[in-house]
C-alpha cells in the first residue's frame, strides 16, 4: 500500500511536469501580448517592460528559467499586479477557494447521498419524477443563473424581513458562505444524485441485499453498511477530480458574491496573459488534482475489496 | 421623554466609547449602533425603519433587535446595552460612503500606475500640486500658486501640505518621483506623459540619466520645472497621480514593496488607505493631516466589494450594502428603472470611434469604401437604441464637444458638421470602391470586446453594413488583452476604440492620428496632419495653436481616418443619503473629498400639470 | 446428450430413451437486440421523449424553411418586446430636431443660486403630438436656474425617485427638450427640475403617452407600399425578440442546429465514446496500460481548459471570428473526455471480478468480446448519467466561449449564447433567459428519458425473458 502511494506519488511529479511544460508551450504558442495596456507606449517603454519581466529572452531560456525557479518553489511575480509574488497570492485566495468549495462539495455529497437514496427507494412514482424533473431543471439552467438569481432573492428576502438574513456578497464569516457554496454545489449535487439513484438501484437488486433482509437486519443497517457502500463507488471515483474543480473553478459564483478566491483568478489570469500567474496556477492546479486522484484511487481500493489497487489481474 | 432621553445618552456614551477603544476586525462583522432612527428611506421600502427615540442595535451576526424605550426601565438598558457591548463591535461612523469597485487595484505605485481603480483611490489618498475641484477647475493642491511660462514653469508650495506620517511634502519629493517616473527601470508605462519635461524622452529611451530631467528643486518649497517644448496645458499634465510626489527616504525603506500594501505608502491627500485586503476590500479613513482636512466631511470610505459583474453590484445597492454605483449599462438601466432606484446622469464625453485600418492591403485603406460606410451609418438610432444610454450624443470629429478651447469649448470655436447618412451616396461611393478593389471587396473583419454591449454593437453594425451595402463583416470577438495586440499588430479592419482623455485640452485628442504615435492602430499617414500637430505642439499662442490643431482635425475627419461614433455618457445611481459625490470627465471619478451623508431626506414636491 | 455412465450398484436403473417433441412452453428465444428493441417500444416515457427529440429536430431543420424570418435582422423600434405582440404603427414624416426655445429676458448662467432652493418650473407642456419618434416639451423658465433636467418614468414619480435621466439643458434660458430616446407607446411620467449646481428639490411631472410612429423608411422595409399617414401592422413575434429586436423564434430555430446538431449532443456524445473506450481499455487490461492510460487522462484532466481551446482552435486553422464548428467540436471532445473514462474505468474494475465475466472467460470470450458484450452494456448506467450530465456542460461550456470570440460566431447564435445574453434582462424581460433555458431544460429531460428508456431496454439484467 505504501510503496503504491510512494510509486504514485513519483508518477504524480512526471505528470506535473508534463502539465507544466505543455501550459508553457501553449501559453507562449496562443496569441497576446501579456504586457500589452490600454495605451499603447512608445518604443522605450516597451523595451523597458520588456527587460524587466524578462520577456526579451529566447523562450527556451525563459523556459528554463521558470523550470529552475519552480523546483524551488518560487513562481515570480505576477505581471499584472506587480507588488505580489505568486505563491503569496495561492497563501492568500485558495483557502478562500478551498472553504467554499469544500462547505459546496459537503452540500452537493449529502445532498447526492439523500435525494440518490430518496428516488432509488421510490423508483418510479412521484418523488423520484419530481426529483428527477428538479435535477435536469437544475443542471440545465447555467450556474450564472443561479447564481445571479439567488443573489437576487436574498436581495428581497433581506428587505422583506427587515435585517440581513444572509449577506448579499462579500466574505468574512460563515454566513457568508452559506448561499455561494450551496450555488455552486447545486450542478455537483444534481449529478451525484443521479449517478447515486443509478448505482443504488443496481445494487438494491443484488442477492446480497435480499439475504440481508430476509435476516431481519435493520433498514439502516442494511442501507449504511452494504447498500451505500457498494453503490457510492462511481461517485467516489468522481470525487477527487471534483474535489480539484470546485476548489478552483468556481469562478462564475465568486464573481458574482464578490469571494476573493483562486476561481476568479484563474480566470482573470487567463484573459490578461498573466505568464506567471498562469503557469504558477496550473502548477499547482495540477499537483492538486493529481494529489486528489491519487486519494481517490487508494480510497476507492480500500472501499472495495474486491479491487487490488495496483489493478493487476488476478 | 424622560426615559427615552436617558436611553439616547447612554447608547452615545457607549457609542463613543467603543469607537475608541475597539478596532476594526479585518474584513469580517461589523455591527452599528445608531442612536436614532432614520427617516423611512425613499425609493421604496426601507429595511431600517423606525420611529424616533428608538435606540437599535445592529449587529450583522444576530440581526436587529429594537429596543423601545418605553418597555425598556433605566437598569434594564444598561445592562442590556452592557451586554451588546461585550460582543465584537465597533460602532458606525455616520459619514461613511460604501462603494463597490470592478476589479482590485494591481499596484498603487503613483510612478507606474496606469488603470482606472487605481486612479480613483489614488485620486483620495494621494495629492499632487494640483487638484480638481468641485466644478472640474484645477485648483491648488501642494502647491498653492504657480506660474507658467513657454520654456518651463515655477511650483512654489504650501508649507503645511504633510505627509501621513508627520513630515512636510518637499519639492525634492516631486523630484525623485517624476525622476522614477521616467526612469527606464522602473518601465512606467505612463512615462509618455513626462516627455514634455526637457530631456524626458531621452532619458527614457536610456539615452540620459535621470537625473538631467527637466525639474528641479530650488529649495524645499519651490519646483522648476524645465520644458522640452511649450506645453500651455502643464497644469492639466502636473493633475495626472504619475506626478504625485513620493518620498525618497521612504520609497527606499520598502525595498522595493513601495505600494504593495497601506503600510508600503505614504499618503498626502484627503484620506488614508487604512485597509487593503487584496481581491476582497479596501478601506479609506480621513486624513486629519491634511491641509484641507477641514472641507472633507466623511470619515470614511469604504469599499467592501470587489466584482466585475454589473448585476452583482446592482443588488449590492438595491441591498443597501453600497450606496454609490459608478455606471451601469442599458440593461441594468431598465432594471433600474423597474426597481425604482434613484438614479442620475452624467456626461462623461469621451469619443468613441470606429478606427480604420490604413495599412496597404487591407479594404479599408480605401478612401470610398470608409466614405460608404459613414454615409450609411445612422447615429440617431445607433445612439437611442444600441448604445441606449441617454445622454450619450453624436461625435462630429476627433475633440469632443466639451474639450476646452481659448475661451469657450473647442468645437463652438471651430465647428465641424454633423455626420449625416445617405444612402444613395454610400451605394454610389461603395461603386466606387468596388472598383478600385477590383471588382470584389472581401469580407471585413471587425474587431470588438467580449462585452455584452460590445456585442451588441458589433452585431449591429454587422447587419446593417450587410442589408444596406452588402458588404460582408466578420465579427472578431476576443478578450481585452487579446484587442489590444491585434490592434498593435494591425490586424483588424474594423476597430472600435475610445479614447480616455489625460487633460482637458485639444491636443489629448490630436495627437492620437501623428505618424509616431503608438495608439495610432489604424495606421494613419498623412504629412500634413503631422506637420500641424508638430506645429502645435511648439506654438505659443494660443489662439494660433487651436488653429493648427482644427485643421489636422478637419484633414483626418474629411480623410475619414476613422469614423465618430459618439461622446460616451453614464448612468450611475446614487443614494439620497449621500451628497456632494462630484463626477470629472478628467481627475478621479468619482470624486468624494467633499462627499457627505445627509440624514435629512430632500423632500421632493411634485405638481402633476395635465 | 450422453448418458451417464453407471457404476455397478445402480440398480433398478436403465437409461432412458430419448422421446421426442417435448412441449415447448417458452417462446422463441430473442436475440439481445431484438429483445431491447421490444422493451423500448413498451416504455411509454421513452417513446413520449423519442417522439420530443424528433420534434426538436425538425424545429432545427424544417422550422427555418416554414417561418422564414431572418434570424439576423434587428429592429431596434422593437427591442426586448414580450412573445406574442404584434406592433401597429402610424407612418409619419422623419420629424427635424426640435429647435432650442430660449425664453427672453432670462439669465442663462446666474451665479450664487443654490440650486436646492428653486421652485418647480411651471406650465410644463408638450408640443404638438408626442409620438414614438419624438416627444417634445416646453415650460416656463425658473428664474435663478442655470439648466434644467428632464426625467422619464413609466410610473408616476414619488418619494424621492423621479426616474430616468433622459436629458440635460445646459441654460437657464432654454426651456425646451425633445426626448427620442427609446420611445414606447405607453404612459411615461416627464419631470422637469431646475439645477443651478445642484438639483432643486422640486420638480413639474407631466403625463404622456406617445403615438406608435415608424419613419417612412422603415415602414418601407415592411410594407413597400407605404404611404404617409398609413397604419402599418407589424408582424407578431410569437417569442418576442431580443435586445436587437430580432425575432427570437427564428434565432431559437438557427440556434437549434448549432445546440441540437453539433455542440450540444455531437460533441458529449463524442467524448463519451473516446471516454468510454480509454475507460474501458484500462479498466480491463489493468497493469502497466491502465497506468499510462490513467496518468495521461491526470494529465488532460489538469491542463488549463481554455488555454488549449485556443490553441487547438488556432492549430485546425481556424482563427476567431469564423465559425469553425469542427475546430471547436474536436477542442471541446478532446478536452472533455477524462471524467467518463475515470468512471468507466471504475465500473470495469468493480465488474471484472464478477462471475458472470469469469464464466464468460473461461468460455474462451476473447477481449473485445468480453468489452462489447459483457462489461461494457453493465456500465451503461454510469455511462448515460455521465451524458445526461455532460450534454448542458457543453451547452454551456460553448456558450462561455462564444462570450471570449472562440464559439460560434454572430450573427450565428447557440442556445447557450443566447441564455447568457440573455440573463442581463432577466428581470425586465424574462423571455429572452426563460425561452432558451427552457428548450435546453426540455432537450435534456427529453434526451435523458430516452436515455434512460435505452438503459433499460439495453440493460441485460433487465431482460424481459
Amino acid at each position: 500500500m505504501v510503496r503504491y502511494t510512494l510509486k504514485r506519488l513519483a508518477t504524480g511529479l512526471v505528470t506535473v511536469y508534463f502539465i507544466a511544460t505543455a501550459t508553457f508551450v501553449a501559453m507562449h504558442a496562443v496569441p497576446g501580448d501579456p504586457l500589452a495596456g490600454a495605451k499603447a507606449r512608445t518604443a522605450e517603454i516597451q523595451r523597458n517592460l520588456r527587460r524587466r519581466y524578462g520577456l526579451d529572452r529566447p523562450v527556451l531560456v525563459q523556459y528554463g528559467v521558470f523550470l529552475e525557479n519552480a523546483v524551488r518553489g518560487d513562481f515570480g511575480i505576477s505581471f499584472t499586479q506587480p507588488n505580489r509574488s505568486v505563491n503569496d497570492i495561492i497563501r492568500h485566495h485558495f483557502p478562500v477557494s478551498a472553504e467554499l468549495g469544500l462547505l459546496s462539495l459537503l452540500f452537493a455529497t449529502a445532498g447526492g447521498i439523500l435525494f440518490g437514496a430518496v428516488t432509488a427507494r421510490a423508483h418510479g412514482r412521484l418523488a423520484d419524477r419530481t426529483v428527477l424533473f428538479l435535477v435536469i431543471l437544475g443542471i440545465s439552467v447555467p450556474s450564472f443563473a443561479f447564481a445571479g438569481l439567488g443573489q437576487y432573492l436574498m436581495v428581497d428576502l433581506n428587505r422583506a424581513v427587515g435585517f440581513e438574513v444572509l449577506p448579499v456578497a462579500g466574505w468574512g464569516s460563515f454566513r457568508h458562505m452559506l448561499m455561494p457554496a450551496l450555488v455552486l454545489g447545486l450542478g455537483t449535487m444534481a449529478f451525484f444524485t443521479r449517478l447515486m439513484r443509478s448505482s443504488l438501484l443496481e445494487v438494491v437488486h443484488q442477492d446480497y441485499i435480499r439475504t440481508a433482509r430476509a435476516k431481519g437486519l435493520p433498514w439502516a443497517r442494511i442501507f449504511l453498511a452494504h447498500e451505500l457502500r457498494n453503490a457510492i463507488l462511481p461517485m467516489l471515483s468522481y470525487l477527487g477530480p471534483a474535489i480539484a474543480a470546485i476548489t478552483t473553478g468556481g469562478f462564475v459564483v465568486e464573481t458574482v458574491f464578490a469571494i476573493p478566491g483562486l476561481g476568479r483568478y484563474f480566470v482573470q489570469a487567463f484573459q490578461q496573459l498573466d505568464y506567471t500567474v498562469i503557469m504558477g496556477l496550473t502548477v499547482f492546479y495540477g499537483s492538486f488534482l493529481v494529489l486528489m486522484v491519487i486519494a481517490t484511487d487508494v480510497v476507492y481500493a480500500l472501499v472495495d475489496p474486491r479491487i487490488s489497487l495496483i489493478g493487476e489481474r488476478s | 421623554m424622560a426615559l427615552g432621553s436617558t436611553l439616547e445618552r447612554e447608547t452615545r456614551e457607549m457609542w463613543s466609547l467603543l469607537r475608541r477603544a475597539l478596532p476594526a476586525p479585518p474584513g469580517g462583522e461589523r455591527a452599528t449602533i445608531e442612536p436614532t432612527s432614520k427617516p423611512p428611506t425613499p425609493a421604496g421600502t426601507s429595511p431600517w425603519q423606525g420611529t424616533p427615540a428608538t435606540a437599535r442595535l445592529e449587529h450583522r451576526g444576530l440581526g436587529v433587535c429594537r429596543v423601545a424605550s418605553r418597555t425598556i426601565r433605566g437598569n434594564w438598558s444598561r445592562q442590556l446595552l452592557a451586554l451588546v457591548a461585550t460582543l465584537p463591535l465597533v460602532a458606525r461612523a455616520d459619514q461613511v460612503v460604501r462603494l463597490a469597485i470592478t476589479e482590485d487595484p494591481p499596484q498603487l505605485d503613483s510612478t507606474r500606475s496606469n488603470d482606472t481603480e487605481s486612479a480613483f483611490v489614488l485620486g483620495h489618498v494621494e495629492e499632487g500640486l494640483v487638484t480638481y475641484g468641485q466644478h472640474g477647475d484645477l485648483r491648488p493642491g501642494v502647491a498653492e500658486s504657480w506660474d507658467i511660462r513657454e520654456t518651463g514653469a515655477t511650483f512654489r508650495l504650501r508649507g503645511d501640505a504633510r505627509w501621513s506620517d508627520g513630515r512636510p511634502v518637499t519639492a525634492q519629493d516631486f523630484v525623485f518621483a517624476w525622476r522614477k517616473v521616467v526612469d527606464p527601470a522602473t518601465a512606467s508605462e505612463y512615462a509618455f506623459v513626462m516627455y514634455t519635461l526637457k530631456n524626458g524622452q531621452a532619458i527614457n529611451a536610456g539615452r540620459l540619466p535621470a537625473t538631467t530631467l527637466g525639474v528641479r528643486a530650488v529649495d524645499d518649497r519651490t519646483l522648476e520645472v524645465e520644458f522640452e517644448r511649450p506645453c500651455p496645458y502643464f497644469l492639466g499634465l502636473v493633475a495626472i497621480p504619475t506626478f504625485d510626489p513620493v518620498r525618497e527616504d521612504f520609497y527606499r525603506s520598502r525595498q522595493g514593496r513601495y505600494g504593495a500594501t497601506p503600510t508600503d505608502l505614504l499618503f498626502d491627500g484627503p484620506f488614508v488607505l487604512s485597509h487593503w485586503d487584496h481581491e476582497a476590500s479596501l478601506t479609506l479613513d480621513r486624513n486629519p493631516l491634511y491641509w484641507d482636512a477641514r472641507a472633507v466631511r466623511l470619515d470614511r470610505i469604504e469599499i467592501p466589494y470587489i466584482t466585475n459583474d454589473p448585476n452583482a453590484r446592482l443588488n449590492l445597492f438595491r441591498d443597501g450594502s453600497i450606496d454609490f454605483l459608478r455606471a451601469i449599462g442599458r440593461d441594468e438601466s431598465r432594471r433600474a428603472e423597474v426597481e425604482r432606484l434613484p438614479m442620475k446622469s452624467f456626461a462623461q464625453g469621451s469619443p468613441w470611434f470606429l478606427a480604420f485600418n490604413h495599412r496597404p492591403g487591407r479594404a479599408t485603406a480605401n478612401a470610398h469604401l470608409r466614405r460608404a460606410i459613414q454615409l450609411a451609418y445612422d447615429p440617431r438610432e445607433f445612439i437611442s437604441a444600441v448604445i441606449g444610454i441617454p445622454g450619450a450624443r453624436p461625435a462630429a470629429g476627433i475633440i469632443p464637444s466639451w474639450t476646452s478651447g481659448v475661451k469657450e469649448a473647442f468645437r463652438k470655436e471651430h465647428p465641424l458638421p454633423p455626420l449625416r447618412p445617405d444612402l444613395t451616396e454610400a451605394r454610389r461611393e461603395l461603386e466606387l470602391a468596388r472598383q478600385e478593389l477590383g471588382g470584389k471587396i472581401p469580407p471585413l473583419s471587425w474587431l470588438t470586446f467580449t462585452t455584452a454591449g460590445s456585442a451588441r454593437e458589433a452585431e449591429y453594425f454587422q447587419y446593417v453594413l450587410k442589408k444596406r451595402l452588402g458588404l460582408d463583416v466578420v465579427i472578431d470577438k476576443q478578450t481585452f488583452k487579446q484587442v489590444l495586440a491585434k490592434e498593435n499588430a494591425g490586424d483588424f479592419d474594423i476597430a472600435v476604440t475610445g479614447w480616455v482623455p489625460d487633460y482637458d485640452d485639444p491636443m489629448t485628442f490630436a495627437d492620437l492620428f501623428a505618424s509616431w504615435n503608438a495608439n495610432n492602430h489604424g495606421a494613419y499617414r498623412d504629412g500634413r496632419y503631422d506637420a500641424l500637430v508638430r506645429a502645435a505642439q511648439s506654438e505659443a499662442d494660443p489662439a494660433k495653436r487651436m488653429s493648427d490643431l482644427a485643421r489636422a482635425e478637419r484633414i483626418a475627419i474629411e480623410a475619414l481616418a476613422v469614423l465618430p461614433l459618439y461622446e460616451d455618457a453614464y448612468v450611475y445611481l446614487q443614494s439620497l443619503r449621500v451628497q456632494g459625490i462630484v463626477r470629472h470627465r478628467i481627475g478621479p471619478d468619482p470624486d468624494l473629498t467633499h462627499a457627505r451623508i445627509s440624514e435629512e431626506e430632500p423632500f421632493r414636491a411634485w405638481s402633476a400639470t395635465r | 446428450m450422453r448418458a451417464a455412465s453407471f457404476g455397478e450398484g445402480a440398480e433398478g436403473f436403465a437409461p432412458a430413451e430419448r422421446r421426442a417433441r417435448v412441449s415447448r412452453s417458452a417462446r422463441p428465444s430473442l436475440s439481445y437486440w431484438a429483445d431491447a428493441w421490444i422493451r423500448l417500444r413498451r416504455n411509454r416515457q421513452a417513446l413520449l421523449s423519442l417522439a420530443i427529440v424528433i420534434g426538436l429536430f425538425l424545429f432545427a431543420t424544417v422550422g427555418p424553411l416554414l417561418w422564414r424570418v431572418d434570424p439576423a435582422e434587428p429592429d431596434l423600434s422593437r427591442i426586448s418586446e414580450p412573445p406574442g405582440r404584434g406592433r401597429r404603427a402610424t407612418v409619419l414624416p422623419d420629424p427635424p430636431p426640435m429647435e432650442d426655445i430660449l425664453a427672453k429676458g432670462v439669465e442663462p448662467h446666474p451665479d450664487g443660486v443654490d440650486g436646492a432652493t428653486l421652485p418647480a418650473p411651471s406650465l410644463l407642456t408638450i408640443v404638438g403630438q408626442p409620438t414614438t419618434l419624438s416627444v417634445r416639451l416646453r415650460w416656463s423658465p425658473v428664474r435663478g436656474a442655470a439648466g434644467y433636467r428632464v426625467y422619464r418614468s413609466p410610473e408616476p414619480p414619488g418619494g424621492g425617485y423621479l426616474g430616468l435621466p433622459v436629458g440635460e439643458v445646459k441654460s437657464g434660458n432654454t426651456v425646451s427638450f425633445e426626448d427620442t430616446f427609446a420611445l414606447r407607446p405607453r404612459p411615461y411620467y416627464y419631470s422637469v427640475v431646475a439645477t443651478n449646481v445642484s438639483d432643486s428639490l422640486r420638480a413639474s411631472t407631466l403625463e404622456a403617452t406617445p403615438l406608435s410612429a415608424v419613419t417612412l423608411d422603415a415602414a418601407r422595409l415592411v410594407r413597400p407600399d407605404a404611404a404617409l399617414g398609413q397604419v402599418i401592422t407589424f408582424p407578431v413575434r410569437p417569442f418576442g425578440t431580443d435586445g436587437l429586436g430580432r425575432d427570437l423564434l427564428a434565432r431559437m430555430m438557427a440556434g437549434a442546429q448549432v445546440t441540437l446538431l453539433t455542440i450540444g449532443f455531437v460533441a458529449p456524445l463524442l467524448s463519451i465514446l473516446v471516454g468510454v473506450l480509454i475507460g474501458g481499455v484500462a479498466g480491463y487490461y489493468g497493469g502497466r496500460l491502465d497506468q499510462w492510460l490513467m496518468r495521461f487522462t491526470d494529465f488532460v484532466l489538469s491542463l488549463p481548459f481554455i488555454l488549449f481551446l485556443i490553441l487547438v482552435r488556432v492549430a485546425l486553422g481556424s482563427g476567431p471570428g469564423r465559425s469553425d464548428v469542427t475546430a471547436l467540436l474536436v477542442g471541446l471532445v478532446a478536452l472533455s473526455w477524462t471524467g467518463e473514462a475515470r468512471l468507466v474505468r471504475g465500473q470495469i474494475l468493480q465488474l471484472r471480478e464478477t462471475e458472470f465475466v469469469e464464466a464468460a472467460r473461461l468460455l474462451g470470450a476473447g477481449p473485445a468480446r468480453l468489452l462489447a458484450r459483457h462489461l461494457l452494456p453493465n456500465t451503461l448506467g454510469v455511462v448515460l448519467v455521465a451524458f445526461t450530465f455532460a450534454v448542458p456542460v457543453s451547452i454551456f461550456t460553448e456558450a462561455f466561449l462564444s462570450f471570449v470570440g472562440m464559439g460560434v460566431s454572430p450573427p450565428r447564435a447557440s442556445w447557450g449564447s443566447m441564455c447568457l445574453d440573455g440573463f442581463g434582462t432577466l428581470l425586465t424581460s424574462p423571455h429572452e433567459f426563460v425561452i432558451p433555458a427552457l428548450f435546453i431544460s426540455v432537450s435534456v429531460l427529453a434526451f435523458n428519458l430516452l436515455g434512460d428508456g435505452l438503459r433499460d431496454a439495453l440493460d441485460p439484467r433487465l431482460r424481459s425473458r
